[in-house]
Parts: structure tokens; C-alpha cells; sequence
């Protein structure tokens, strides 16, 4: 077995992703319990936190973009980033109305 | 000399194309987050209340389904990789059961809400006010957005599924497989969020 594999050349094991749903499963009924505990306007903080946690995964390991060229990364933050933006602009405009 | 047949292929271009097409999906989605975002919060406690009515316990069912049909798919790329071609074709039956389960959960919990005639231009749910008609309007319209998703993505991993029985997608050529994964690994990324959004912030 190579120690240092080639990135193009990087078969995941199964095992990975069978962790990585472990883990997913994990944080959906986390998310289910914590917010069915009324933490007020936590909640929706918790809920969306626990939910990037979980894209990450899925981006990363399933969408494979941790082995992939650093050019998909980036290019999917920076949309992250413009929606962000977006989101952000559009809120200030109506919370300050 | 012999003359050796090469079709050219650019797996990398074809990957960022399906990259691409993926933000746009991003952006299309993203605009109706904001959409949600600004009715949410100018109609809290409608929004609040409405959103007590569905099931969490379908929507929670419905979440692991497609976390494990992500699983299933992604999977499916290791299976061919090691060229256990059968092993990837279970793997993809398997993802398009789950995306059927899916879709039948969705038709019962739709189904319900028509039968308490809650469902968008419903008089009656007119009378329940503004907010709840936003509610269920963006309710509907996400999800049933979602769900032609669902359907489309299940078309495009039958056509998968029949090019690899056929021999067209191999062990060294199998950026289609992975293209559609991506497809259905960015459906599942938009209910990771739908989940929380509609089902359990009440």
C-alpha cells in the first residue's frame, strides 16, 4: 500500500463514508432534540450551526472536495460568500426599515 | 504502425461544468432562503405557529433517507473504482429506492395538509391570515422545488445506472458517476437546511 497517495488517484474507502453517516445521523437527531428543548432564539442559531456542520461533511467527503483540485474549494466559497453578502445586505435593509 | 483510437475526454472540465451548474442551483435556492429569511421575521409568530404543524418525526425520516442515499452514491464511485461493477449497480438501486421512499413520504405528508385543505389559493387557509398563507406558499413551493430535484436526480442516476450495465462508465471512466453524485449530494445539501428551516424551528 502506498503511503503518500497521488490526489487524482484517491479511491475513498467505504468504511469513511459509512463514519461519515454515522456522524450525520448523530447531528440530524441532535438537532432534532435540541431544538424540541425550547432554547428561544438560540434555537435557530443551533439549528443552522449544526446544519453547516453537516454540509461540510457532505461537501468535503462526499462531494469529494477535500481531495479535489484547491480551485473547487475556493471557487464554492466564494459563492458562499456572495450569497452571503446578498443575505446580509438584504436583512439590514429590512431590519432597519 | 497501429492506429490507436483515442476519444478525447477532459474530466476535469466536465467535473467544474457540473461544479458550475451546481452554484447556480446554489443561487437559485439561496434566493428563496432570503425570501424565507425576511417573511420569517416580519411574520414570526404566524411563521411559529404554522410550522408546529408538520411532522417532524417525517421530516426527520425523510433526512436520514437521503443521508444514506448520499452514502449509497458516493459509495457507488469507490465500487466502480475497484471495478466491482455489480457492487456499484446494487449501490445505485439502492440510492434510487431511497429517493422513491423519499417521494412517497413527501406524497403522504402533502396529502395530508390537502385533506385540511392547506395547499396554495385554499380559501380556507386564506382565512387563517397572511403569515400562514406565506408560510405554506414558501413551504410548498421549497419542498415541491425540492422534490422536482429529487425526480430529476433520479432520472439522471437510472441513465447512470443503464451506462454502467452497458459498459459506458468503467473503472477509468466514471466522471459521469460522480457528476450525478454531486447532483444528489447537492439535493441532500439543500434539505440539510429545508429540515431545520421548515420542520424544526418553532
Amino acid at each position: 500500500m502506498k503511503t503518500i497517495e497521488n490526489e487524482k488517484n484517491h479511491i475513498i474507502p467505504y468504511k469513511t463514508f459509512l463514519f461519515v453517516l454515522a456522524g450525520l445521523i448523530v447531528l440530524t437527531l441532535t438537532s432534532v432534540t435540541l431544538t424540541r428543548i425550547s432554547l428561544g432564539t438560540m434555537t435557530v442559531t443551533i439549528a443552522l450551526i449544526i446544519a453547516a456542520i453537516k454540509s461540510t461533511f457532505v461537501l468535503r467527503i462526499f462531494m469529494h472536495l477535500k481531495f479535489e483540485n484547491k480551485m473547487f474549494s475556493i471557487a464554492f466559497i466564494g459563492v458562499i460568500l456572495l450569497l452571503a453578502a446578498v443575505i446580509t445586505i438584504t436583512l439590514l435593509d429590512y431590519l432597519n426599515r | 504502425m497501429s492506429t490507436i483510437l483515442v476519444k478525447h475526454r477532459d474530466d476535469l472540465a466536465s467535473k467544474t461544468g457540473m461544479w458550475f451548474f451546481l452554484f447556480t442551483e446554489l443561487l437559485l435556492f439561496g434566493g428563496l432562503f432570503i425570501v424565507y429569511s425576511v417573511y420569517r421575521y416580519r411574520n414570526a409568530t404566524a411563521f411559529h405557529l404554522a410550522a408546529q404543524e408538520l411532522s417532524v418525526f417525517i421530516g426527520t425520516i425523510n433526512t436520514i433517507i437521503l443521508l444514506v442515499s448520499s452514502t449509497t452514491i458516493a459509495m457507488s464511485i469507490t465500487a466502480i473504482r475497484k471495478q466491482n461493477k455489480k457492487f456499484a449497480v446494487v449501490l445505485l438501486g439502492l440510492t434510487i429506492i431511497l429517493g422513491l421512499a423519499f417521494l412517497v413520504n413527501k406524497y403522504f405528508e402533502w396529502g395530508e395538509h390537502f385533506k385540511e385543505h392547506i395547499y396554495p389559493g385554499s380559501s380556507i387557509l386564506a382565512l387563517r391570515g397572511h403569515g400562514d398563507v406565506l408560510f405554506y406558499g414558501l413551504y410548498f413551493f421549497m419542498t415541491g422545488l425540492h422534490a422536482l430535484h429529487i425526480i430529476i436526480g433520479l432520472i439522471f442516476i437510472l441513465v447512470i445506472t443503464i451506462s454502467i450495465l452497458r459498459n459506458r462508465i468503467t473503472s477509468d471512466n466514471y466522471v459521469l458517476l460522480e457528476n450525478s453524485g454531486l447532483y444528489w449530494h447537492l439535493v441532500d445539501l439543500i434539505w440539510i437546511f429545508l429540515f431545520p428551516l421548515f420542520y424544526l424551528i418553532t
